[in-house]
Formats: C-alpha cells, structure tokens, sequence
C-alpha cells in the first residue's frame, strides 16, 4: 500500500470518529450509568447526554461544538515513513478536516489570533514512542477547553505518600466541582518530572474504560479513589444527582528521591479518542471496532 | 417543580414565576455571547456606543458554536453550552447594561451574578453541557453573526430557536442558586473524605 496515501485517510478517518463517535468501551459504561440512574435530576441529564450521542451518529456531527485541542499520540516502528513525512501529513489532514467534517476553530496565536484550521504554532502537539517491528499506531485525543481548565500539577514531598496522593486528588475534583462536564474520567500521573507527569495523567485517559492497572496497589488505589471521589456528590452536569466519576486510570514513572509529582488530568463525559493500528497491509480500528 | 415554554421577548412576569428545578423550553431568538464578546460589548456600553443587535429582554446563551458555511450562510452543526464561570466578572455589569432576561450556560454562575438577577428579575438555566447536536437541533436558522473577526467561537450568533430545552432554571430571581447549594455540600463531602484519610 502507499503509507503516505493511506495515512492521509486514516487520520481523518481517526479526527472523524474522535468527534462524533465515543470509544466503545466509553459509550458502553455511559450507558451503563443511564440505565441504573434513579434520581430524577440524574436521570434526566443522563437521557439529554444519551440522545445527543445518538444523533451525533446518526447525523454524523461531532458530540459537543468544542472539539477541543488536538493531540496525536504516535508509535512508530521501524523501517517506516519518516516522522517529518507524517507530521507534514497531520498539520493538512487537520486543516482540512475542521472544514470539512467540520471541527471547531480552536488554535488561537498569541498574536494573529484564531488560525481557523486548528493547526497552530505547536500544535496540533505529537507525542512519539518507538516501537519494534513494523507497525504504526495512531490516537487521536481531542480535549476541550473546559475539562483541561480544571487540570491540576501538585509537587507533593516523598513522605507525604499514598495519603497525600489522595488528598490532593480529592482536593483538585473538589475544586473542579461542576465546571468541566462531569462525570468526569480522571488520569492521573504518578512521578517523574513535573512535566512527565501531566503527560502521563494525559496519556492515562486513553486507557479503555473499566481496565484496572495492571500494578496491584495501583489497581486498589484506582478502585479506591473512584469510590471515594463519588462521595463528593458533584453529580451529573454539577447538579447533585447521579454519578460523580465514571473512572480512574492511574499511570506512573520513576521519581525523584526529593519529589512526588501528582498529576491530575480530566475528562469530561465526552471522552474523545480514536486508535487505528497499522501492520501488515492491514488497518485496525480497535477503539471503534469499525472496518 | 414546574415546566414552561418562554417565547422571546421575555417579560419580568414570566421570569419572576420561575423557581429554581424548573424546566423550561424557549422558542424565538437568542444570541451567543462568550469571553470576547462580553469584553466588547462592555466596551461599547462604556464609550456609549450601541450594540449592533438588540438584547433587550433578550436571551444571552453561553456558546461558541460549531458551524460550517455554505456560501454566504451558515449552518449550525454543534452548539453545547460553555463554562459559565469564566463570564462571572462581566455577567452582572451585562445583565444590567443589556437588559438581559434569560442566561443559558453550564456549570453555574457566582454571588455578584445572582444578585443581579434578583435585581433585574431575570433567570440563569443550566443546559447539558456536551450535548451540542442535541442543541443544534433546537437552532431553526442564523439570523445573523456580529464581530466575527473575534474568530468563529467567540463571535455572536444571533439565532432563532423552537423549543430549545429542557433547560433547568438553575438561579432564580428570588436569590436561589443551586450550583451554591451543591457546592456547599461538595466542600463538605470533601472535608469529611480528608479527615477519613487521617
């Protein structure tokens, strides 16, 4: 096949299904959620967030107007297209793709203002892994303004520990309260430096919903804090009513002996991302399970 | 609890029998107004120049729409509610200047806002936030866009809507404002949670 051609389709396929379609796994604990909701207020909102992830199918119109900042997460193998190639590749699949499917405006430069192709100055933003063999993978995360307005850095110091993981978690939701379209989906970035642990918190809320960390304390600390955050009882859309937190993905690096970084990333309900895995002449959508 | 549909222009009377857990639906037309736009529209009052569409009893929805243009007109694809919160330091100044009867936002508004919309009879209501095909498809048509040269999302759309809602009245004009009352109890909840945690 012609990599260069079929990564042209792929990615604005991926933009597509990003906007308009919730990841599988993502739809289904939503949903989930709707059927077991017995307050009115709950209910109610649940319902309104239902049918809108009906239409935006059916219509094929993304989920929310504001499709967010877009970020590429890339593994690449070897004996590949070089990554300037694929770069090239995405600034004018993005471009065209906020006409045509469309996506909203949203790269504003600090000086000349909106571009209107959200291809600006460092952004849409790549985050690259190598990987062995010669495959490509490619996610697409879209995240809007409101749900990374509320996202929170804290340095904890080391003796602080698991309890002071906790709190400073509890705390930033707290804060966060009715502001970023809650249910939310929290990842959370454990150590390394500070900025390693905002990408981790990032890179977190792409794991399927409902999959526990594969680290045993991580998996108990996951089960733990969704329990726990619920109990703030912000509820559905900030009104009291229904669910809080609909998950916690936790991911984490080495740190620092002096430092204990916590990064906390959220999503809103609308969780938004796209996979597709590329070997073999053959093409994979497994976040969608489309063809 | 009580349901109402509101048609625009909306009078005090029908503001002031509106309690907070009401649902209602507008039909008529309402205009967007996010960040920029309320910083401009300010600025006009200041310098007291008129603005260049009409507010009065109007419908202020907190919205930076999707859209796509298909040759001199435009078609709303997505239109959700923005996080009302960051317009708290302008809203009370505009409800006031713009006679402004309705706000449409999420995630609620803040004492000064509420103050003044006990002053001025007028009403905040909550629509699902991300639900932006839903909202579209309340959108009947464009009647107009002003300043949109503050780019597509912060512009003003001015719109006719059928039926938008279901809204919930969120802040009423008797100084009710359930976004406080949860947040109390968030800030409670939160400081039982950390206690546990000793």
């Amino acid at each position: 096949m012609d990599l260069v051609q079929t990564l042209e389709s792929v990615i604005y396929r991926l933009l597509e299904l990003a906007a308009i379609q919730l990841p599988l796994t993502v739809e289904s604990q939503l949903i989930q959620m709707i059927d077991q909701e017995e307050s009115e207020i709950g209910h109610m909102q649940l319902s309104l967030i239902k049918e809108n992830i009906r239409l935006a199918k059916e219509l094929r119109r993304p989920i929310c107007q504001d499709t967010g900042l877009i970020s590429f997460f890339i593994k690449i193998g070897e004996n590949l297209l070089n990554p300037i190639t694929i770069q090239k590749i995405i600034l004018e699949v993005t471009s065209k793709a906020t006409q045509t499917i469309p996506l909203r405006p949203n790269t504003v430069n600090f000086f000349e203002g909106n571009t209107g192709t959200n291809v600006g100055r460092h952004l849409p933003w790549i985050f690259w892994e190598p990987t062995s063999g010669e495959n490509l993978e490619i996610t697409v995360q879209l995240k809007g303004g409101g749900s990374s307005n509320i996202a929170k850095l804290v340095m904890l110091e080391p003796l602080e520990g698991f309890q002071g993981v906790k709190r400073a978690i509890i705390q930033a939701v707290a804060e966060a309260g009715s502001k970023g379209c809650p249910p939310y989906t929290i990842g959370i970035g454990l150590g390394g430096t500070e900025d390693l642990a905002m990408i981790l918190a990032k890179k977190a809320l792409l794991i399927p919903a409902n999959q526990r960390n594969e680290q045993k304390n991580f998996e108990e600390l996951e089960s733990e804090l969704l329990k726990t955050l619920n109990l703030l009882k912000i509820g559905v859309m900030g009104l009291g009513f229904g669910p809080s937190v609909l998950d916690v993905h936790i991911l984490d690096a080495a740190r620092h002996p002096a430092s204990l970084p916590v990064g906390i990333s959220f999503s809103c309900w609308a969780l938004r991302y796209a996979t597709a895995q590329i070997s073999d002449n053959e093409i994979t959508y497994p976040s969608h399970e489309v063809t | 609890m009580a349901n109402y549909s509101l048609k625009t222009p909306i009078s005090a009377d029908q503001t002031q029998k509106l309690r907070v857990g009401d649902y209602i639906t507008i039909t008529g037309t309402i205009f967007t107004a996010r960040d920029e736009a309320h910083r401009r529209a300010l600025q006009y009052a200041k310098e007291n120049r008129p603005l260049p569409f009409d507010t009065q009893n109007g419908v202020l929805y907190h919205c930076g729409p999707n859209v796509r243009q298909i040759n001199s007109s435009w078609e709303i694809i997505s239109a959700g509610p923005t996080t009302s919160t960051r317009l708290e330091k302008f809203e009370a100044d505009f409800i006031k200047k713009f006679g402004i009867k309705v706000i449409i936002g999420k995630g609620g508004m803040a004492k000064q806002t509420e103050m003044a919309l006990k002053q001025y009879n007028a009403v905040y209501c909550a629509f699902t936030g991300g639900a932006g095909v839903l909202a579209a498809s309340f959108i009947q048509s464009v009647d107009q866009v002003v300043w949109i040269d503050l780019g597509i999302p912060e512009a003003v759309w001015i719109l006719n809507v059928q039926d938008f809602g279901p809204l919930f009245v969120a802040i009423d004009s008797h100084g009710n404002n359930i976004f406080t009352k949860i947040d109390n109890e968030i800030q409670k909840n939160k400081t039982l949670l950390l206690n546990q945690l000793k």
